[in-house]
């Protein structure tokens, strides 16, 4: 109870007030307008939170978070263009609903499952706070290494059918960190006799590049989308009578977000996934899936809601972040000298709860602002695409100019802009960089520490921790060698088929006439012709 | 094997231009292995672990590895009208690009605001939003991204050339907010 107290002391500023509005609004207006989302949002704004308190800092960039996907459900269901990636799902069962004159109620539906993925998660993680306060002093150099290493294991595991390309553009992101001036032996690394390599490669000068200005080259180079709005009727609090019929798929959802957000690297799509899924198998009416299920939206929207309290978890017990979003919000603690990590929940409890209870609050600001703004904010759906890349262009510089006043920075940013924006026209991950930037530095230093006290191998591992980090390591090393292997049998026995298939339709008729020609074709017909002729058969 | 009959294969991911970026992405990451030697130093005395080159090696030997081995599995193996395509719609990004980078390159000379005023409405009418309506709406952004981000936030972005030829107590303003 004193913690909570400690932690409402630390909220009750009129300077977080001011955050906990402007990020949730912030979120929910960015989160409505496809094509920009909570990464290029913010990628811009995080160079402006540095001179603020972390707390404030890391309450608007949480509240960009949070609030994007609530805000990205609306595009989603009025027009199927999900507002950000996670609520790809949403447009399963939230625009048939739209389109058979039920906006409003998906609208309400998704509202409220978001909430109540929120709520809970940040509840189970108040809870679970004294239990990682715990755990994490357990954590050393050695265990924080291996739990790096997991977290870009997975990373790039979860980009399944393009594992091989991920873990190439991880391995560059992992390069991009060793650039410059090597901090303990002082010497250069990859820097060209350049002088301004030496200093290395600002992982911020890359996340705008990669999110924020490819994602304007992206809107400017293609064609606006033409949008047909749907009139809003009836209440919205509707969706929360319904949603307490689902409770089971509520909470299962919502645990599946709050377990998967845990993990680094896993995060949103498959919580959603897992939640979809288990919502279908356990329907009543599994074919409704897919076609305006109230189940369906339910399971995918409280589980992309439950995943920004957890994704916070690895970040400040381990240091380690677990996607993109979580990655650059590190930098902020960086910049502050707040170091995340077992020391966080050690001696900066009231921090890491006062951090949950703004995620809380968040969700009821946002959920007050939607039910009051909605018919206001559907409009901003219409603001054309091009339009909007011309501005991410204005927003980025401020962001990339203001770090250190370079024009060298801007075009280096450009630069990975022109990247980002091949990879997005590809459909290639752009995470598997940005977490092997950060993983990659975290992993570098953590592994010089342990070393220094192993003396064999096996050392490395003699640490309960530290054994079962490892375990997983190779267990998930295994299960995936072994789904490789599967694919490849998969492949082959598709391709034995082909092979074997009569293909050509020519070759088909010729083999046929063939058949009929031969002796034993000619006895068939024969014996066929001696049957009595059908009724309506002519002649 | 084709692409389409592979149950493998990512779904929704473009053929066109995946050979382009392999092939050049392996061409990078090769001019990285060979400079490797030139680019690092071993250091004597020193554990494999703590060597500056040991994670520069891991990192450049990832990209090497793992993109050779995503080029060997892409179909078709040759480079085809569509990937050039592709290629020429890569390019049309640097004109945008461009337009970043005269923007960066202006912004020291006329001032933040200036810049900013004049950049984006030109960018929108490039775009083809070439009413009034949309002119006057993007000057506006344009002022008021300025406004928000310096004056409110204090971002750190250095006053124009020509504030210098402003009267004092202008040029000050202008310096700290605009």
């Amino acid at each position: 109870m004193e913690l909570l107290w400690s932690a409402i002391e630390v909220l009750a500023r009129w300077d977080v007030a001011a955050a906990l509005l402007v990020g949730s609004i912030g979120g929910v207006l960015i989160g409505a307008i496809p094509g920009v989302g909570p990464a290029v949002a913010i990628a811009i704004l995080l160079p402006a939170t540095f001179s603020m308190d972390p707390i404030v800092g890391l309450t608007v960039l949480l509240g960009i978070y949070g609030s994007s996907m609530y805000g990205g459900a609306i595009p989603a269901i009025l027009i199927n263009t999900p507002g950000t990636a996670v609520n790809a799902l949403t447009t399963y069962d939230g625009f048939p609903m739209t389109t058979r004159g039920e906006a409003r109620r998906a609208l309400s539906l998704a509202y409220s499952a978001s909430f109540f993925g929120g709520i809970v998660s940040v509840i189970a993680l108040i809870l679970f706070a004294p239990v990682l306060a715990r755990i994490t002093p357990m954590f050393g150099s050695r265990e924080i290494f291996l739990a790096a290493l997991l977290g870009i294991i997975l990373v790039v595991i979860a980009h399944r059918g393009q594992t091989l390309i991920a873990a190439a553009l991880a391995s560059f992101g992992i390069f991009l960190n060793t650039v410059g001036l090597e901090p303990v032996k002082y010497t250069r690394r990859y820097t060209f006799e350049q002088s301004w390599l030496a200093g290395g490669i600002d992982l911020i000068v890359v996340v705008l590049g990669l999110f924020a200005l490819s994602q304007a080259f992206l809107l400017l180079t293609g064609e606006d989308e033409k949008t047909r709005m749907t009139r809003l009727r009836g209440g919205l609090f509707q969706g929360f009578r319904e949603l307490a019929r689902h409770p089971r798929i509520a909470s299962v959802s919502a645990s599946f977000g709050v377990m998967m957000g845990m993990i680094p690297g896993v995060g949103e799509f498959t919580a959603q996934f897992l939640s979809y899924t288990y919502a279908q198998k356990t329907s009543r009416r599994p074919e409704d899936f897919g076609h305006g299920s109230s189940e369906g939206l339910i399971a995918s929207e409280t589980a992309n809601n439950a995943v920004p309290a957890a994704a916070m978890v690895p970040l400040l017990a381990l240091g380690i972040p677990g996607e993109a979003l979580t990655a650059m919000m590190l930098s902020v603690f960086y910049v502050h000298n707040v170091v995340p990590g077992p020391g966080l929940f050690q001696y900066q409890m009231d921090f890491v709860v006062a951090l949950y209870l703004a995620l809380l609050i968040l969700n009821v600001l946002v959920l007050v602002f939607l039910l009051g703004a909605t018919n206001q904010l559907i409009r901003v759906v219409n603001i054309p695409n091009r339009f909007l890349g011309a501005c991410i262009l204005v927003l980025s510089f401020v962001g990339v100019y203001s770090l250190r006043n370079s024009a060298t920075d801007c075009a280096v940013a450009a630069a990975f802009g022109v990247f980002g924006y091949v990879l997005k026209r590809l459909s290639l991950p752009i995470v598997p960089i940005i977490l092997g930037m950060v993983l990659g530095g975290i992993m570098e230093v953590k592994l010089r520490s342990s070393m220094n006290r192993v003396k064999e191998p096996l050392d490395f591992i003699d640490r309960p921790v530290a054994f079962i980090l490892f375990c997983m390591i190779v267990v998930i090393l295994s299960l995936h060698l072994r789904r490789v292997w599967l694919d490849a049998r998969l492949r082959r026995e598709t391709r034995w088929r082909i092979e074997h298939r009569p293909s050509r339709f020519g070759a088909h008729l010729y083999r046929r006439r063939q058949y009929l020609r031969s002796e034993r074709g000619k006895a068939l017909r024969r014996r066929r012709a001696a049957f009595p002729a059908r009724p309506g058969d002519g002649g | 094997m084709r692409h389409e009959d592979d149950p493998t294969a990512p779904r929704g991911v473009p053929r066109r231009g995946q050979l382009l970026f392999a092939a050049g992405f392996a061409v990078f990451a090769v001019l990285l292995a060979v400079s490797y030697p030139s680019q690092t130093t071993w250091v004597e005395n020193t554990k494999w672990a703590a060597q500056p080159g040991f994670w520069p090696a891991v990192a450049v030997g990832g990209m090497v590895l793992f993109t050779a081995l995503h080029a060997a599995r892409l179909r078709p193996r040759r480079i085809a009208r569509a990937d050039l395509a592709e290629g020429r719609r890569w390019a049309a990004a640097a004109e945008f690009c461009a337009w970043f980078l005269a923007y960066v390159f202006l912004v020291p000379l006329i001032g933040y605001v200036f810049a900013s005023a004049a950049f984006l409405p030109a960018l929108t009418w490039r775009m083809g939003y070439r009413t009034r309506f949309w002119l006057w709406l993007s000057a506006a952004v344009a002022v008021a991204v300025v406004v928000l981000f310096k004056a409110f936030l204090e971002v750190k972005i250095p006053g124009g050339a020509v504030y210098e030829y402003f009267p004092a107590a202008l040029r000050s303003f202008f310096i700290l907010n605009l």
